[in-house]
């Protein structure tokens, strides 16, 4: 008896973990990483079958070689992906975070440059600064469909080629921030860099600490404040929401707001870090060019079904693929191959959870088709001995 | 008289681009499906087609002949892409908008890739030259002549035919009520026997067609032959939704959304020409916004009385009917 209870919970558990959504999401996500990685070595095989083994082996395994780099430049893109995935919990599609990046960045190189603060203080408020820009950058597309009904989409799109030209001009308009000599701008003063976490060999810095901090932080608001209740029931479904008493457009301001804010703080991180030579920092080149780590942001959220704890660990994995797709040079490749995979696993991650569950119902079907099998085979067993039975009676 | 002119002469190739990727979004939205990667379509067709260019252009055939053989070779490219996008969206259900981005950052990445590794460079360059200084006859008409037939590319003729075209299969034809009908009430369609998923694979593609030739048209008429991954299109692709929306999804209001596009990207682009605007001293910049702030206004006042088909973006599941 006891035993037998034991068993029934044990296939309740397994049952639930395997219906569990967050699993089936993993499984699919897992399967988007290897459909875009074969597709991806097609495509190398394609360009240069000589050396694609070689190349796919750097994709797969260089990051490894280079952790550091792994978090350093992990760190904006989780930033856009919390940014995108965030947004995507409301309904809506963030596609704007290039812009707000863009802006993010802007104004925390306007606040390194212009304030004259002290060492503790200089970095925290540049990244703040950085943070205040991206979210009057997410404001306005939340402002254009809360009240215009405007589609966000579009929205976001436009104002990524505003913010491009707005930031480009203006950098180069300002001869503090601009060094036209070399086109790009000037390394930020000393005190507004955020200070590096000390491991010898690689400038991974505190914005990782951060990014993964508020990565939690935001776990914790969707799932255990009113305002996160809100936002995901208005995600799943908006006109019952708006029955209910909540207030769909004061919402959909605030999380277009909280996006930019992630977003621009993104930006913020990516300028104000330190970069490989003592003194100097990251540099941004007004060649008007729309971010990349916005868009990337897009496959770091999709991959990690827009869960901040799953987001955390897909920029993870998605800036690994990067740091391996710098080293595919080496063997006559272009980092480009890395965006081509990119590409590729969120094209698949848009329909894997429905493939998962029609490869998940065809091996349930199989099973149930071997269960029905054995079924048979003892109700035959059962009908024969029957059958002997009555023969026997009838013979005595 | 020679400003206008001259703004008429450039609007026209932008304005044709314009023109046929917006229509091209259309027939993808009449039919339910959000095109968005019309951007990555529009580079995927420029690029084959600039490629085919590329092998053909010293072969000594007439460049009107290479660009009509060129457009088509764009048309395949573009159709071929879009059923990527009727695949995940139509077959596999998959939401349209994400699919549309991946589409959308997929091309720039390996047109990058692959001209870095065959050409050495961001994209194809060409030497060959579409541009029609005079057409004989009808360019000596007084003042049409001008505008419509001096200095100017094929493309903008191949445009105009398209729009007839396409207006009439909108308006006028079985199909294009079908494919209509699929957009606004799909399961009203198919309870009379029509083939929603087929009527949709025929839009997205009939969007891919035009998208390819869109895309083609705008390496000839805006980048001289060249293809480039870094900038792309431009955000034509985007642009053109914006100027299907301001349309209102109807191919006539379409055509005036992309000369009024075109219009404002020609005059940010010929600022130096105009003294009156040069003397305001504004840095270029501004104009160079100014498509993109126009499509913001417009949108704001346009998007509340909204007549975008109802099932756009919704997959069509039998099962719910």
């Amino acid at each position: 008896m006891q035993d037998r209870n034991s068993d029934t919970n044990k296939s309740i558990n397994l049952n639930s973990i395997r219906k569990n959504i967050d699993f089936s999401s993993f499984t699919s996500a897992l399967m988007a990483i290897l459909l875009g990685l074969i597709f991806g070595f097609f495509v190398m095989l394609f360009a240069m079958p000589a050396n694609a083994l070689a190349g796919f082996r750097y994709i797969a395994l260089g990051g490894f070689s280079r952790l550091g780099d792994v978090f350093y430049f992990a760190t904006p893109i989780l930033m856009t992906g919390l940014s995108v995935g965030f947004a995507f919990k409301m309904g809506l599609f963030n596609i704007g975070a290039s812009g707000q990046y863009t802006m993010g960045m802007f104004f925390a190189l306007m606040a390194g440059f212009m304030l004259d603060l002290p060492n503790g203080l200089h970095w925290i408020v540049a990244v703040l600064a950085g943070m205040v820009g991206g979210l009057i950058w997410g404001f306005i597309p939340g402002f254009f469909k809360a009240l215009l009904n405007v589609n966000e989409v579009i929205t976001s799109i436009m104002f990524n080629y505003i913010g491009m030209y707005l930031v480009d001009m203006w950098v180069r308009g300002s001869s503090t921030m601009y060094n036209s000599t070399i086109t790009r701008t000037n390394y930020i003063p000393q005190s507004a860099q955020i200070p590096s976490l000390g491991f010898t060999g690689t400038n991974v810095n505190y914005g990782i600490v951060l990014a993964i901090l508020i990565g939690i932080l935001l776990y914790i608001i969707l799932q255990k404040t009113t305002f996160g209740y809100e936002l995901k029931a208005t995600g799943y479904n908006k006109h019952a929401a708006e029955y209910a008493g909540m207030r769909g457009k004061t919402n959909i301001i605030i999380t277009m707001m909280i996006a930019g804010a992630l977003s621009g703080l993104g930006g913020a991180f990516a300028i104000l870090a330190p970069s490989g030579i003592p003194g100097s920092s990251m540099t941004y080149e007004p060649v008007n060019i729309i971010a990349a780590n916005g868009f990337n942001g897009i496959a770091v959220a999709l991959l990690g079904n827009s869960h901040p704890i799953g987001i955390i660990f897909s920029a993870l994995f998605i800036s690994h693929l990067q740091r391996g797709g710098t080293l595919t040079t080496l063997v006559g490749y272009k980092p480009e191959i890395i965006d081509v995979v990119i590409a590729i696993i969120i094209y698949f991650s848009a329909f894997a959870m429905i493939m998962n569950a029609a490869i998940g119902r065809f091996i349930k079907k199989r099973i149930k088709k071997e269960h029905t099998d054995i079924i048979e085979d003892i109700k035959e067993e059962i009908d024969n001995i029957e059958a002997s039975n009555n023969n026997s009676k009838e013979a005595e | 008289m020679s400003t206008l002119y001259y703004l008429i002469q450039n609007m026209l190739p932008v304005a044709i681009s314009l023109l046929l990727v917006a229509l091209g979004g259309m027939f993808s939205e009449v039919g339910g499906v959000i095109n968005i990667a019309l951007e990555g379509i529009m580079l995927f067709g420029a690029y084959f087609a600039t490629l085919f260019v590329y092998f053909v252009q010293d072969s000594g055939l007439n460049p009107q002949t290479i660009l009509i053989l060129g457009m088509l070779v764009a048309a395949v490219a573009g159709l071929i892409y879009s059923l990527l996008l009727s695949f995940a969206a139509v077959t596999m259900k998959a939401n349209q908008t994400i699919v549309g981005t991946s589409l959308n950052m997929l091309i720039p990445a390996a047109v990058l890739l692959f001209s870095k590794m065959f050409f050495m460079s961001d994209g194809i360059t060409t030497s060959i030259n579409f541009y029609i200084r005079k057409v004989p006859v009808l360019g000596d008409i007084p003042v049409i002549g001008p505008m419509f037939f001096q200095r100017t590319y094929l493309t903008v003729m191949i445009g105009f035919a398209l729009l007839i075209i396409s207006t009439v299969v909108f308006y006028k034809t079985k199909f294009g009520l079908r494919l209509r009908a699929c957009g606004e009430h799909p399961h009203a369609a198919d309870s009379v026997g029509i083939n929603v998923h087929k009527m949709r694979y025929l839009g997205t593609s009939i969007s891919g067609i035009l998208g390819g030739i869109g895309g083609f048209f705008y390496s000839v008429g805006i980048m001289d032959g060249n293809v480039n991954g870094h900038t792309g299109v431009a955000g034509f692709g985007f642009l053109a939704l914006a100027v299907m929306i301001f349309g209102q999804w109807r191919p006539g209001k379409i055509f005036l959304g992309a000369l009024f596009f075109a219009f404002l990207r020609t005059l940010a682009y010929s600022v130096s020409l105009i003294p009156f605007l040069a003397n305001l001293g504004i840095d270029q910049t501004y104009y160079r916004m100014m498509p993109y702030v126009a499509t913001m206004v417009v949108l704001a006042f346009t998007s509340k009385k909204s007549r975008a088909p109802k099932a756009e973006g919704i997959p069509y599941d039998k099962s719910l009917r």
